[in-house]
């Protein structure tokens, strides 16, 4: 399983080296008060690259913390829609205009559901953009989904 | 690679739109966006969320323990000449640092001497966040060979000799002390490492709960520090009132330093929040102290807590393991986190020089200088660990001399007092 884990990891590396160089690029406007990208697919339910998987994000209920630890859910499914069972999934992100990753080490931890996965530890330390990228292996299927997630600035307080 | 080229155009140009916008021109009006004033919200020491749990220290809001650490802070027998206290470095007339490049105590340390009021927001302690609980973060100095000097069985011996009640009220009875050295530790002298390994692993462990509880009155008593209200936070308030008088509490050029302090500086990426950090590490390529040995920050730290027998999830802690998420969850390999340090908050900063992690800049002024000239050719180290050297999280800030008096300027309304919050009583959770 662990062998399994570190190729699950060992893809993610290589899909997001892939794509660092145009992150470095995308970092010259980079600050919260600037608007993330206007054409942003902020899509939380994605067919994976190579169409192995359909992955749905689900957030916390309410508004996203910023700066606290909580737990997001994946929902991973076959292009048929079926629950894709005893999948290995991880999960991770960062922000393409800040260069750098997220604070914590996310983990799924359990499978709370068929095909619906708990993921802990997640957090993020600003608002922003985010990408948020998910890695799957289900037998011989292996996709890394990236998505893109808005943090909002915490609620207008008075 | 296409799905994400497409988006530069659009966001050069709400840059541009941004610079046009929001001209920082001394002396004229500042007009404020909706976004700014959702940012400048959330800067707000209101804003605060109530001061986090530490799970790993159960007597943090005990009022008898955080008596009881206030006097250890204060009292120099605390070290090897009966010289030096944690109030020695963590001056209470220095926002309670001591305004030196690199501490100085029974010798000089590597690095600057950090503040500590809000550091119980902290999930991470020290520059480089080797501790994860203000408890094991004061027993390090105390330790160390450096600043107090000291060792466990010496602490051991003072707290039955000057504080046992007070111990006994908070922890218990102090275990029986009888026959133990007078020095002895896993980290003093040569002598003193002998002495510690000839004790019985029983007297170790009880030795070492007892040091693992200093450090929790201490604790107890350094969350206590906090933050007040400086004149930013009166400005904001008035600002999102709407009351014209906002004016009153942050004239034109501080006025116009926030505004680059939030739009166009990108300070406020990673000084986020009430606190104005986002508790977290950045290489910011700040000139090492030493560059032939430069200082490994953040990737060596996270090492270190990992391994420390006074993290969240060693046997000396209160919390369960489940409780300890920062430590479970802490990010270790990211290349990012070569030589990067953790975002100091900026409340009180004007009063705070020299800066950063060694003090390598005298004034605010070098600072921001430094991030004026973060060079363009410095490859940057990504989440995706692309780039290579120690990387850095800034980018270049174009500001003009008049901009960086403003930027300047802004600073200096951060300044307020620190004062002791003693927490409602709930010493039981």
């Amino acid at each position: 399983m662990l062998a399994s884990m570190k190729l699950v990891m060992a893809i993610c590396r290589r899909v997001l080296l892939s794509i660092g160089g145009l992150a470095c690029l995308l970092t010259l406007a980079a600050c919260t008060s600037t608007p993330p990208p206007p054409a942003l697919d902020l899509s939380l339910t994605r067919a994976s690259p190579n169409n192995h998987f359909r992955i749905t994000l689900i957030p916390p209920q309410g508004t996203t913390p910023i700066q606290q630890i909580h737990s997001w859910t994946v929902k991973v499914a076959t292009p048929t829609g079926e629950p894709a069972t005893k999948a290995l999934v991880y999960m991770n992100g960062g922000m393409p205009e800040h260069g750098h990753g997220m604070p914590t080490r996310p983990a799924v931890t359990r499978e709370i559901a068929p095909g619906t996965y708990l993921v802990e530890g997640v957090k993020f330390n600003m608002s922003g953009w985010w990408e948020l990228l998910v890695a799957v292996q289900l037998g011989p299927a292996s996709d890394v989904t990236t998505f893109n997630y808005i943090v909002p600035l915490p609620a207008h307080a008075k | 690679m296409r799905s994400l080229s497409k988006h530069l155009p659009g966001c050069l140009r709400t840059f541009c739109f941004a610079l046009i916008a929001f001209p920082a021109v001394a002396n004229a009006e500042v007009r404020w966006s909706d976004t700014e004033l959702a940012i400048l919200s959330s800067l707000r020491l209101s804003q605060l969320p109530p001061m986090p749990v530490d799970p790993s220290n159960t007597q943090e809001n005990n009022p008898h323990a955080i008596a009881l650490g206030k006097r250890l802070f204060f009292d120099p027998r605390l070290s090897r000449n009966g010289q030096v206290a944690c109030a020695t470095c963590h001056d209470p007339a220095k926002q309670f640092q001591d305004g030196r490049p690199r501490a100085v105590a029974l010798g000089m340390t590597e690095r600057r001497t950090m503040p500590l009021a809000g550091a119980g927001y902290s999930p991470w302690l020290f520059w480089d966040g080797r501790k994860d609980s203000l408890w094991s973060h004061a027993l390090a100095p105390l330790e160390d060979a450096l600043e107090h000097g000291g060792n466990r069985t010496r602490y051991a011996h003072l707290l039955k000799a000057n504080y046992a009640e007070e111990y006994r009220a908070v922890f218990g009875a102090l275990p029986d002390l009888a026959g133990m050295p007078q020095d002895a530790g896993p980290l003093g002298s040569e002598l003193e490492k002998k002495a510690w390994d000839a004790m019985p692993a029983p007297a170790k462990q009880s030795v070492s709960r007892v040091f693992a509880n200093l450090g929790k009155a201490i604790a107890a008593y350094v969350k206590t520090l906090r933050h007040s209200e400086s004149r930013l936070d009166r400005f904001v308030d008035a600002l999102l009132r709407r009351d014209r008088k906002a004016g009153e509490h942050l004239n034109d050029s501080e006025q116009a330093g926030l505004q680059i302090f939030i739009g166009k500086g990108q300070c406020v990426s990673c000084h986020n929040g009430p606190l104005f950090t986002d508790h977290f590490f950045h290489g910011t390529r700040v000139p090492p102290r030493d560059a032939a040995s430069p200082d490994p920050g953040r990737s060596e730290g996270a090492l270190m807590v990992q391994q420390d027998e006074f993290n969240c999830l060693g046997p000396f802690s209160d919390a369960k393991s489940a409780q300890c998420l920062e430590l479970r969850h802490m990010s270790i390999y990211e290349p990012a986190l070569r030589r990067a340090f953790k975002t100091p908050s900026l409340r009180g900063v004007a009063e705070r020089a020299p800066y950063m992690h060694a003090g390598q800049f005298a004034s605010l002024r070098e600072v921001v200088r430094h991030y004026i000239a973060a060079p363009e050719s410095v490859p940057v180290t990504t989440l995706r660990g692309h780039g290579h050297g120690s990387g850095s999280a800034l980018l270049p800030v174009a500001l003009s001399e008049a901009e960086t008096n403003q930027l300047i300027d802004f600073l200096g309304t951060l300044s307020a007092p620190v004062v002791e919050v003693v927490p409602a009583q709930n010493p039981r959770r």
